[in-house]
């Protein structure tokens, strides 16, 4: 026998005690996974952000648009390497409960800011030849059980009309960080509708992709992008795309605040509830403690006992909820409005900050009780038998 | 008929000992002085509160004297540091409970072997002591037993292969037949008895039980904390 052994015994001696506290903090383990799965997908854009990336958008606010004519001034500034666009044009596919991007984009140049969008070569010749073609991402056909050739019909919102675009390239994430649920069609496209329907409207777009030679010049290269258009009847703001996606996450910042607020305080109830279960077992066992400590055990062997007990039902617990927490993770996201989240999984400092909070509750919980135990004569645990 | 030698195993020189309880000093053992030669088997008696299990307690090292001297096998109590009396206790005292204290979630070969976790025996030479300690006390066949699983006299026979499993010099018995029926009482006096005729170990009892008492070569007893005979 081994005193990991009597560690075990020790665990496993009010069953239900142990089994119902390895619960809690396996339900504990889960909500702080979920929560800060939401958190982070609320992040997911500004993760996903690239470096060398600037956006330039209308300085009065991102809903105003630009003009096209800016382009060519944008790729003479010294440090651009690329300059591309994107419009915002939502419309209804199926119903208005089917969100995801619906993005208008220079088809010639977008892809190619966008490395992390994998696209077969012929599919991308597809789209570019073809005026109301389409790219969509990858859980998009899924979803939609769309596939190449493929119509999609939209009907316009923002501009009204009814469109139908053909599923020409549908590309794949490089990574999970990738959004996968972005619709983009030609530009070019929708300016000539928008010229049929309201001529005032077109020749206008949404933001600037810039793609920059130095991330370190990022903000004097922005600076100069701004000055060129100082006191013109569109200012534009550039900033890197990681500013640019945290601006929209700032909007939603008291709830993402309050998430994080309550995914550590979980980590307190799990505190509190193995504390609770630790302390009351170290208060029945005093007289144990006495009895091995006049065996000849030292005070190293009472912290190993109390200790291992401690940290074996927060591992336990703690593994529990992890292994619980990946499926729950995927339950919650599919029962999520589509496109809400285009990036909701467990990410792995979800997965450490799990397994170190078990093993820190492991630790703390212990803490009193092992005081405790350590700081009891023996005369005086003794006395407690009987 | 003593098996003692004249050398002492035990000497407490002078000690004195008080509780303090709610600011107020209890005094336990006032300037009590013995010698206790190897090979000894000695009664404590006297009434409760005389400060006998205070000095049982004293010499097995798991208090402290507040005056006054314990030297056990040549080593003087008071200059070891806890860890180091740990060591010593549980390489020279037998200690035996009134009330057994065996760990319920472990089975009497487990119970016997827990002092055996502290030293550096292989796992054959550990069943062969747990073995051989349990045949002694007449368990072999209530090895896997748990103590729930046992009688009273069981426990306590589990008790006593627990506090020779290793061996040590000295046993140290607190009203070990106080929980127990007569019969049972008798066999585990007899027991003890065999111990120290038969092993040579220098034992010191605690108890009220007359009965108990007659086994022991010597009597002492303690009134007040003090000495009377």
């Amino acid at each position: 026998m081994r005193i990991s052994k009597l560690v075990f015994k020790n665990m496993t001696r009010h069953k239900l005690r142990s089994f119902l506290t390895i619960v809690g903090i396996a339900i504990a383990v889960i909500a702080f996974g979920l929560l800060r799965t939401l958190v982070d997908a609320w992040y997911a854009g500004v993760d996903a952000s690239a470096v060398n990336r600037l956006i330039t958008r209308n300085a009065v606010s991102f809903i105003l648009p630009l003009p096209y004519s800016y382009r060519d001034q944008i790729a003479r500034v010294p440090g651009v390497e690329n300059v591309t666009f994107a419009n915002w044009f939502q419309g209804v596919y199926i119903d208005q409960e089917q969100f995801f991007a619906r993005l208008a984009i220079d088809a010639d140049t977008y892809l190619n800011n966008f490395p992390e969008f994998l696209v077969d070569p012929d599919q991308v010749e597809a789209f570019k030849n073809e005026r109301n073609a389409c790219i969509i991402g990858e859980r998009i056909a899924v979803t939609y059980n769309l596939k190449l050739g493929d119509i999609m019909p939209i009907e316009g919102d923002i501009y009204p009309g009814s469109y139908e675009f053909v599923v020409r390239a549908i590309y794949r994430p490089r990574d999970t960080k990738t959004d996968a649920t972005q619709m983009l069609f030609h530009w070019q496209y929708l300016d000539e509708r928008v010229k049929q329907i309201a001529p005032e409207r077109a020749g206008s777009i949404g933001w600037y992709v810039i793609t920059i030679s130095d991330p370190d010049k990022a903000a004097q290269v922005s600076d100069a992008i701004d000055a060129l258009f100082a006191n013109s009847r569109a200012e534009t703001k550039t900033e890197t795309e990681a500013a640019f996606q945290q601006s929209f996450v700032s909007m939603s910042g008291a709830i993402i605040t309050a998430m994080n607020f309550v995914s550590f305080v979980i980590i307190g109830i799990i505190l509190l509830v193995l504390g609770n279960t630790m302390v009351m077992t170290a208060r029945e066992r005093i007289g144990e403690y006495a009895v091995i400590k006049t065996l000849g055990f030292t005070k190293g062997h009472i912290i190993t006992l109390i200790a291992g007990e401690s940290l074996a039902i927060s591992v336990l617990g703690g593994a529990l909820g992890l292994v619980l927490t990946y499926p729950i993770v995927d339950v919650f996201g599919a029962a999520l409005p589509s496109g809400w989240f285009p990036v909701f999984e467990v990410k792995p400092e979800t997965v450490v900050q799990s397994v170190s909070s078990a093993l820190a509750v492991g630790v703390l919980a212990a803490v009193f009780p092992v005081w405790r135990a350590t700081s009891m004569k023996i005369v005086d645990g003794l006395r407690q038998i009987g | 008929m003593s098996t003692a030698n004249h050398l002492p195993i035990i000497q407490v020189e002078n000690v004195s000992k008080s509780y303090r309880r709610d600011e107020i000093d209890i005094p336990v053992l006032s300037n009590i002085s013995i010698s206790v030669p190897e090979g000894e088997f000695l009664a404590l008696m006297g009434p409760s509160g005389s400060g006998k299990t205070t000095l049982l307690n004293l010499i097995a090292g798991i208090d402290r004297p507040n005056a006054g001297q314990i030297i056990v096998n040549n080593t003087a109590l008071g200059a070891l540091r806890e860890s180091a009396l740990a060591k010593w206790r549980a390489s020279h005292i037998g200690f035996i409970f009134q009330f057994y204290n065996l760990l319920p979630v472990l089975t009497a070969y487990e119970n016997v072997e827990l002092p055996l976790l502290l030293t550096n025996l292989s796992k054959k030479e550990k069943r062969e002591h747990i073995e051989a300690s349990l045949e002694l006390v007449g368990l072999a066949d209530r090895m896997d037993h748990y103590p729930k699983q046992l009688s009273g006299g069981q426990e306590q026979r589990v008790a006593i292969a627990r506090a020779i499993v290793t061996d040590p010099t000295i046993l140290l018995a607190d009203e070990p037949t106080g929980d127990l029926d007569k019969k049972s009482a008798e066999d585990i006096m007899t027991l003890i008895d065999r111990l120290n005729t038969e092993f040579k170990k220098t034992i010191v009892i605690v108890t009220h039980d007359p009965r108990a008492a007659e086994k022991a070569r010597k009597i002492m007893h303690l009134d007040k904390g003090e000495l009377s005979s």
